[in-house]
Protein backbone atom coordinates (compact mmCIF):
# COMPACT_ATOMS: atom_id res chain seq x y z
CA UNK A 1 0.00 0.00 0.00
CA UNK A 2 3.00 2.21 0.23
CA UNK A 3 3.22 1.93 -3.53
CA UNK A 4 0.10 3.87 -4.34
CA UNK A 5 0.65 6.63 -6.82
CA UNK A 6 -1.06 9.96 -6.75
CA UNK A 7 -2.99 9.13 -9.90
CA UNK A 8 -4.48 6.00 -8.37
CA UNK A 9 -5.46 7.87 -5.27
CA UNK A 10 -7.29 10.51 -7.20
CA UNK A 11 -9.50 7.95 -8.91
CA UNK A 12 -10.86 6.46 -5.70
CA UNK A 13 -10.31 9.39 -3.44
CA UNK A 14 -13.61 11.19 -3.69
CA UNK A 15 -15.86 8.13 -3.59
CA UNK A 16 -14.53 7.01 -0.25
CA UNK A 17 -14.56 10.49 1.27
CA UNK A 18 -18.15 10.81 0.14
CA UNK A 19 -19.31 7.72 1.96
CA UNK A 20 -17.41 8.60 5.11
CA UNK A 21 -18.89 12.07 4.96
CA UNK A 22 -22.44 10.79 4.90
CA UNK A 23 -21.92 8.71 7.99
CA UNK A 24 -19.96 11.33 9.87
CA UNK A 25 -22.44 14.12 9.28
CA UNK A 26 -25.27 11.98 10.67
CA UNK A 27 -23.38 11.35 13.87
CA UNK A 28 -22.40 14.98 14.21
CA UNK A 29 -26.04 16.06 14.02
CA UNK A 30 -26.97 13.61 16.76
CA UNK A 31 -24.28 15.16 18.96
CA UNK A 32 -25.60 18.61 18.17
CA UNK A 33 -29.13 17.62 19.18
CA UNK A 34 -27.85 16.30 22.50
CA UNK A 35 -25.89 19.43 23.19
CA UNK A 36 -28.72 21.80 22.33
CA UNK A 37 -31.17 19.51 24.08
CA UNK A 38 -33.67 19.79 21.33
CA UNK A 39 -34.73 17.84 18.30
CA UNK A 40 -32.53 18.54 15.32
CA UNK A 41 -33.81 17.31 11.99
CA UNK A 42 -31.47 16.93 9.11
CA UNK A 43 -31.74 16.35 5.40
CA UNK A 44 -29.68 13.71 3.68
CA UNK A 45 -26.26 15.35 3.41
CA UNK A 46 -25.33 16.48 -0.05
CA UNK A 47 -21.90 15.62 -1.22
CA UNK A 48 -20.48 18.05 -3.72
CA UNK A 49 -17.35 17.81 -5.77
CA UNK A 50 -16.61 21.33 -6.94
CA UNK A 51 -14.15 23.17 -9.12
CA UNK A 52 -12.22 25.70 -7.06
CA UNK A 53 -13.80 28.54 -9.01
CA UNK A 54 -17.33 27.38 -8.04
CA UNK A 55 -16.66 26.89 -4.35
CA UNK A 56 -17.69 30.36 -3.24
CA UNK A 57 -20.95 30.34 -5.14
CA UNK A 58 -22.48 27.43 -3.28
CA UNK A 59 -22.08 29.07 0.12
CA UNK A 60 -23.77 32.31 -0.82
CA UNK A 61 -20.71 33.85 -2.42
CA UNK A 62 -17.03 34.15 -1.53
CA UNK A 63 -17.77 37.17 0.65
CA UNK A 64 -20.48 35.47 2.72
CA UNK A 65 -19.29 35.76 6.30
CA UNK A 66 -18.97 32.36 7.95
CA UNK A 67 -17.63 30.79 11.10
CA UNK A 68 -15.09 28.06 10.39
CA UNK A 69 -13.70 25.56 12.87
CA UNK A 70 -10.52 23.88 11.70
CA UNK A 71 -8.65 21.06 13.43
CA UNK A 72 -5.94 18.60 12.75
CA UNK A 73 -6.38 14.82 12.79
CA UNK A 74 -3.77 12.57 14.37
CA UNK A 75 -3.41 8.92 15.31
CA UNK A 76 -3.49 6.06 12.81
CA UNK A 77 -4.47 8.54 10.12
CA UNK A 78 -3.42 12.16 9.74
CA UNK A 79 -4.97 15.11 8.01
CA UNK A 80 -7.39 17.86 8.90
CA UNK A 81 -11.06 18.63 9.04
CA UNK A 82 -13.27 21.71 8.93
CA UNK A 83 -16.80 22.60 9.92
CA UNK A 84 -18.38 25.80 8.61
CA UNK A 85 -21.68 27.58 9.22
CA UNK A 86 -23.01 30.85 7.86
CA UNK A 87 -22.86 33.94 10.04
CA UNK A 88 -26.56 33.96 10.92
CA UNK A 89 -26.56 30.25 11.71
CA UNK A 90 -23.48 30.70 13.87
CA UNK A 91 -25.12 33.54 15.81
CA UNK A 92 -28.21 31.41 16.34
CA UNK A 93 -26.19 28.43 17.56
CA UNK A 94 -24.11 30.61 19.89
CA UNK A 95 -27.25 32.16 21.40
CA UNK A 96 -28.71 28.74 21.86
CA UNK A 97 -25.70 27.15 23.48
CA UNK A 98 -25.11 30.10 25.84
CA UNK A 99 -28.83 30.05 26.68
CA UNK A 100 -29.38 33.74 25.98
CA UNK A 101 -26.63 34.97 28.29
CA UNK A 102 -25.10 37.06 25.54
CA UNK A 103 -26.63 40.32 24.35
CA UNK A 104 -27.80 40.33 20.72
CA UNK A 105 -24.92 41.25 18.46
CA UNK A 106 -22.24 40.15 20.92
CA UNK A 107 -22.09 36.61 19.56
CA UNK A 108 -18.67 37.04 17.98
CA UNK A 109 -17.01 38.46 21.06
CA UNK A 110 -14.74 36.36 23.22
CA UNK A 111 -17.32 34.29 25.05
CA UNK A 112 -19.45 33.61 22.00
CA UNK A 113 -16.45 32.57 19.95
CA UNK A 114 -15.33 30.27 22.72
CA UNK A 115 -18.79 28.66 22.75
CA UNK A 116 -18.72 28.28 18.96
CA UNK A 117 -15.30 26.68 19.15
CA UNK A 118 -16.55 24.19 21.70
CA UNK A 119 -19.60 23.42 19.60
CA UNK A 120 -17.35 22.86 16.58
CA UNK A 121 -15.14 20.66 18.71
CA UNK A 122 -18.05 18.46 19.77
CA UNK A 123 -19.62 17.97 16.37
CA UNK A 124 -16.35 17.39 14.56
CA UNK A 125 -15.44 15.00 17.37
CA UNK A 126 -18.65 13.04 16.77
CA UNK A 127 -17.91 13.04 13.06
CA UNK A 128 -14.43 11.65 13.59
CA UNK A 129 -15.67 9.15 16.18
CA UNK A 130 -17.99 7.55 13.68
CA UNK A 131 -15.14 7.36 11.23
CA UNK A 132 -12.97 5.77 13.88
CA UNK A 133 -15.64 3.19 14.79
CA UNK A 134 -16.21 2.35 11.16
CA UNK A 135 -12.56 1.83 10.29
CA UNK A 136 -11.31 0.64 13.67
CA UNK A 137 -8.51 3.17 13.34
CA UNK A 138 -7.37 5.46 16.15
CA UNK A 139 -8.29 9.01 15.25
CA UNK A 140 -7.57 11.93 17.55
CA UNK A 141 -8.59 15.50 16.82
CA UNK A 142 -6.19 18.29 17.78
CA UNK A 143 -7.62 21.33 19.60
CA UNK A 144 -9.68 23.38 17.16
CA UNK A 145 -9.00 26.84 15.81
CA UNK A 146 -11.85 29.17 14.90
CA UNK A 147 -12.16 32.12 12.58
CA UNK A 148 -15.04 34.30 11.41
CA UNK A 149 -14.29 35.68 7.97
CA UNK A 150 -15.22 35.56 4.28
CA UNK A 151 -16.18 32.09 2.99
CA UNK A 152 -13.58 32.25 0.24
CA UNK A 153 -10.74 33.01 2.59
CA UNK A 154 -11.70 30.26 5.06
CA UNK A 155 -12.12 27.77 2.22
CA UNK A 156 -8.71 28.61 0.83
CA UNK A 157 -7.25 26.47 3.62
CA UNK A 158 -8.89 23.13 2.66
CA UNK A 159 -8.82 24.10 -1.02
CA UNK A 160 -5.05 24.39 -0.90
CA UNK A 161 -4.84 20.94 0.67
CA UNK A 162 -7.06 19.48 -2.04
CA UNK A 163 -5.05 21.45 -4.58
CA UNK A 164 -2.10 19.21 -3.88
CA UNK A 165 -4.12 16.23 -5.21
CA UNK A 166 -6.07 17.80 -8.02
CA UNK A 167 -8.31 20.60 -9.12
CA UNK A 168 -11.44 19.90 -7.12
CA UNK A 169 -12.67 20.13 -3.55
CA UNK A 170 -15.12 17.80 -1.83
CA UNK A 171 -17.71 19.32 0.52
CA UNK A 172 -20.40 17.64 2.59
CA UNK A 173 -23.31 20.02 2.90
CA UNK A 174 -25.54 19.17 5.81
CA UNK A 175 -28.77 21.11 6.22
CA UNK A 176 -30.32 20.88 9.63
CA UNK A 177 -33.17 22.48 11.49
CA UNK A 178 -34.10 23.22 15.03
CA UNK A 179 -36.44 26.22 15.02
CA UNK A 180 -34.67 27.74 12.09
CA UNK A 181 -32.99 26.27 9.09
CA UNK A 182 -29.22 26.06 9.36
CA UNK A 183 -26.66 25.17 6.76
CA UNK A 184 -23.50 23.46 7.87
CA UNK A 185 -20.61 22.18 5.82
CA UNK A 186 -18.09 19.49 6.65
CA UNK A 187 -14.80 19.04 4.90
CA UNK A 188 -12.55 16.08 5.70
CA UNK A 189 -9.05 16.03 4.25
CA UNK A 190 -6.93 12.96 5.02
CA UNK A 191 -3.26 13.14 4.07
CA UNK A 192 -2.24 11.03 1.13
CA UNK A 193 -0.72 8.18 3.18
CA UNK A 194 -3.82 8.01 5.36
CA UNK A 195 -6.03 7.42 2.40
CA UNK A 196 -4.63 3.95 1.77
CA UNK A 197 -5.03 3.13 5.46
CA UNK A 198 -8.70 4.11 5.37
CA UNK A 199 -9.31 2.00 2.26
CA UNK A 200 -7.60 -1.00 3.80
CA UNK A 201 -9.46 -0.59 7.08
CA UNK A 202 -12.75 -0.54 5.19
CA UNK A 203 -11.80 -3.75 3.41
CA UNK A 204 -11.54 -2.06 0.06
CA UNK A 205 -8.86 -2.96 -2.43
CA UNK A 206 -5.99 -0.52 -2.47
CA UNK A 207 -5.00 0.31 -6.07
CA UNK B 1 -19.49 51.15 -19.67
CA UNK B 2 -16.61 49.56 -17.89
CA UNK B 3 -17.01 46.26 -16.16
CA UNK B 4 -15.28 44.42 -13.35
CA UNK B 5 -14.23 40.95 -14.37
CA UNK B 6 -14.25 38.26 -11.69
CA UNK B 7 -11.29 35.98 -11.17
CA UNK B 8 -12.01 32.73 -9.29
CA UNK B 9 -9.81 30.65 -7.02
CA UNK B 10 -6.91 29.12 -8.99
CA UNK B 11 -7.82 31.31 -11.95
CA UNK B 12 -6.36 34.22 -13.93
CA UNK B 13 -7.81 36.89 -16.22
CA UNK B 14 -6.65 39.88 -18.22
CA UNK B 15 -8.42 43.07 -19.22
CA UNK B 16 -8.01 46.43 -20.91
CA UNK B 17 -8.77 49.75 -19.23
CA UNK B 18 -11.38 50.98 -18.33
CA UNK B 19 -12.37 47.47 -17.23
CA UNK B 20 -11.17 46.21 -13.88
CA UNK B 21 -10.48 42.85 -12.27
CA UNK B 22 -11.55 41.45 -8.92
CA UNK B 23 -11.07 38.34 -6.83
CA UNK B 24 -13.10 37.73 -3.68
CA UNK B 25 -12.11 36.28 -0.34
CA UNK B 26 -8.37 35.68 -0.68
CA UNK B 27 -7.20 33.69 2.32
CA UNK B 28 -3.86 31.92 2.22
CA UNK B 29 -3.97 32.31 -1.56
CA UNK B 30 -2.20 35.27 -3.17
CA UNK B 31 -3.70 37.74 -5.65
CA UNK B 32 -1.15 39.09 -8.12
CA UNK B 33 -2.10 42.21 -10.07
CA UNK B 34 0.14 43.17 -12.99
CA UNK B 35 -0.20 46.24 -15.21
CA UNK B 36 1.48 47.85 -18.17
CA UNK B 37 0.99 51.58 -17.47
CA UNK B 38 1.51 52.52 -21.14
CA UNK B 39 -1.10 50.27 -22.78
CA UNK B 40 -3.19 49.99 -19.58
CA UNK B 41 -3.40 46.25 -20.02
CA UNK B 42 -4.03 44.58 -16.66
CA UNK B 43 -3.96 41.06 -15.32
CA UNK B 44 -4.94 39.38 -12.06
CA UNK B 45 -4.04 35.87 -10.91
CA UNK B 46 -5.36 34.06 -7.81
CA UNK B 47 -2.77 31.41 -6.98
CA UNK B 48 -3.09 28.71 -4.29
CA UNK B 49 0.26 26.98 -4.07
CA UNK B 50 3.85 28.18 -4.38
CA UNK B 51 5.49 25.72 -6.72
CA UNK B 52 4.26 23.45 -9.52
CA UNK B 53 7.49 21.46 -9.66
CA UNK B 54 6.96 19.82 -6.26
CA UNK B 55 3.53 18.48 -7.23
CA UNK B 56 3.44 15.36 -9.35
CA UNK B 57 -0.27 15.27 -9.93
CA UNK B 58 -2.94 17.93 -10.26
CA UNK B 59 -1.01 19.83 -12.86
CA UNK B 60 -4.02 20.42 -15.11
CA UNK B 61 -4.61 23.95 -13.91
CA UNK B 62 -1.57 26.15 -14.36
CA UNK B 63 -3.29 29.12 -12.70
CA UNK B 64 -3.09 27.23 -9.41
CA UNK B 65 0.64 27.78 -8.87
CA UNK B 66 2.70 30.94 -8.38
CA UNK B 67 5.37 29.91 -10.87
CA UNK B 68 3.21 28.72 -13.79
CA UNK B 69 0.39 31.16 -13.04
CA UNK B 70 2.48 34.33 -13.22
CA UNK B 71 4.26 33.19 -16.40
CA UNK B 72 0.89 32.49 -18.04
CA UNK B 73 -0.60 35.80 -16.86
CA UNK B 74 2.31 37.74 -18.36
CA UNK B 75 2.05 35.78 -21.62
CA UNK B 76 -1.68 36.55 -21.91
CA UNK B 77 -1.03 40.23 -21.21
CA UNK B 78 1.62 40.33 -23.92
CA UNK B 79 -0.98 39.02 -26.37
CA UNK B 80 -3.06 42.10 -25.54
CA UNK B 81 -0.15 44.37 -26.37
CA UNK B 82 1.54 44.76 -22.99
CA UNK B 83 5.34 44.86 -22.82
CA UNK B 84 7.14 42.88 -20.14
CA UNK B 85 9.73 45.62 -19.66
CA UNK B 86 7.02 48.08 -18.58
CA UNK B 87 5.08 45.76 -16.30
CA UNK B 88 4.68 46.48 -12.59
CA UNK B 89 3.00 44.34 -9.90
CA UNK B 90 1.08 44.61 -6.65
CA UNK B 91 0.14 41.65 -4.46
CA UNK B 92 -2.25 40.84 -1.60
CA UNK B 93 -3.25 37.82 0.47
CA UNK B 94 -1.10 35.04 1.90
CA UNK B 95 -2.82 35.13 5.29
CA UNK B 96 -2.57 32.46 7.96
CA UNK B 97 -6.29 31.92 8.53
CA UNK B 98 -6.00 29.58 11.51
CA UNK B 99 -3.51 29.96 14.31
CA UNK B 100 -2.21 26.40 14.29
CA UNK B 101 -2.11 26.06 10.53
CA UNK B 102 1.64 26.47 10.67
CA UNK B 103 2.12 23.22 12.56
CA UNK B 104 0.88 20.90 9.83
CA UNK B 105 3.55 19.72 7.44
CA UNK B 106 1.57 20.21 4.24
CA UNK B 107 0.09 23.49 5.29
CA UNK B 108 3.21 24.77 7.03
CA UNK B 109 2.99 28.51 6.51
CA UNK B 110 1.52 28.07 3.05
CA UNK B 111 0.37 31.69 2.99
CA UNK B 112 3.87 32.97 3.60
CA UNK B 113 5.33 30.46 1.17
CA UNK B 114 2.90 31.66 -1.49
CA UNK B 115 4.02 35.24 -0.89
CA UNK B 116 7.71 34.31 -0.99
CA UNK B 117 7.32 32.27 -4.17
CA UNK B 118 5.36 35.08 -5.83
CA UNK B 119 8.06 37.61 -5.02
CA UNK B 120 10.78 35.28 -6.28
CA UNK B 121 9.02 34.73 -9.62
CA UNK B 122 8.35 38.45 -10.10
CA UNK B 123 12.01 39.18 -9.40
CA UNK B 124 13.11 36.48 -11.81
CA UNK B 125 10.91 38.02 -14.50
CA UNK B 126 12.16 41.54 -13.70
CA UNK B 127 8.70 42.81 -12.82
CA UNK B 128 9.00 45.40 -10.01
CA UNK B 129 6.75 44.85 -6.98
CA UNK B 130 5.31 48.28 -6.17
CA UNK B 131 3.21 47.43 -3.13
CA UNK B 132 1.86 44.56 -1.07
CA UNK B 133 -0.71 43.84 1.64
CA UNK B 134 0.10 40.33 2.76
CA UNK B 135 0.22 38.06 5.79
CA UNK B 136 -1.78 38.55 9.02
CA UNK B 137 -4.81 36.37 9.79
CA UNK B 138 -7.76 37.69 7.81
CA UNK B 139 -9.28 37.30 4.35
CA UNK B 140 -9.12 39.98 1.66
CA UNK B 141 -11.19 40.93 -1.37
CA UNK B 142 -9.26 42.87 -4.02
CA UNK B 143 -10.25 45.03 -6.99
CA UNK B 144 -7.65 46.12 -9.53
CA UNK B 145 -7.98 49.05 -11.92
CA UNK B 146 -5.40 48.96 -14.73
CA UNK B 147 -6.35 52.54 -15.69
CA UNK B 148 -4.74 53.97 -12.55
CA UNK B 149 -2.99 50.93 -11.10
CA UNK B 150 -5.04 51.26 -7.94
CA UNK B 151 -5.39 48.02 -6.00
CA UNK B 152 -8.34 48.22 -3.60
CA UNK B 153 -8.38 45.87 -0.63
CA UNK B 154 -11.40 45.06 1.53
CA UNK B 155 -11.50 42.96 4.69
CA UNK B 156 -14.22 42.15 7.20
CA UNK B 157 -14.51 44.87 9.84
CA UNK B 158 -11.81 47.03 8.27
CA UNK B 159 -11.81 50.13 6.13
CA UNK B 160 -11.13 49.67 2.45
CA UNK B 161 -7.51 50.47 1.66
CA UNK B 162 -5.84 51.35 -1.62
CA UNK B 163 -2.28 50.38 -2.38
Amino acid sequence: MGDMTLEQVTENYYDVLKELGNIGAGNAMTALAQMLQCKVDMKVPQVKLLEFSDVGDMMGGEEQIMAGVFLGVEGDITGSMMFMVEEESARHLIQKITMGMLPQGAEFEEMGLSAMKELGNIITGAYLNSLSTLTNLKIYPTPPALTVDMAGSILSVPAIQFGIFGDKILLIQSQFYDEVELDGYFILIPDLESYAKILTALGLPVV
Amino acid sequence: MSEIIKVGMADLKTCLSPDGLTTLGLGSCVGIAIRDPMTKVGGLAHIMLPDSTTIKNGYQNIAKFADTGIVELVAQMEKLGAKRSRMVAKIAGGATMFAFQGQSSIMGQVGQRNVDATKAILKEMNIPLLAEDTGANYGRTVIFYPETGEFHIRAVGKQESII
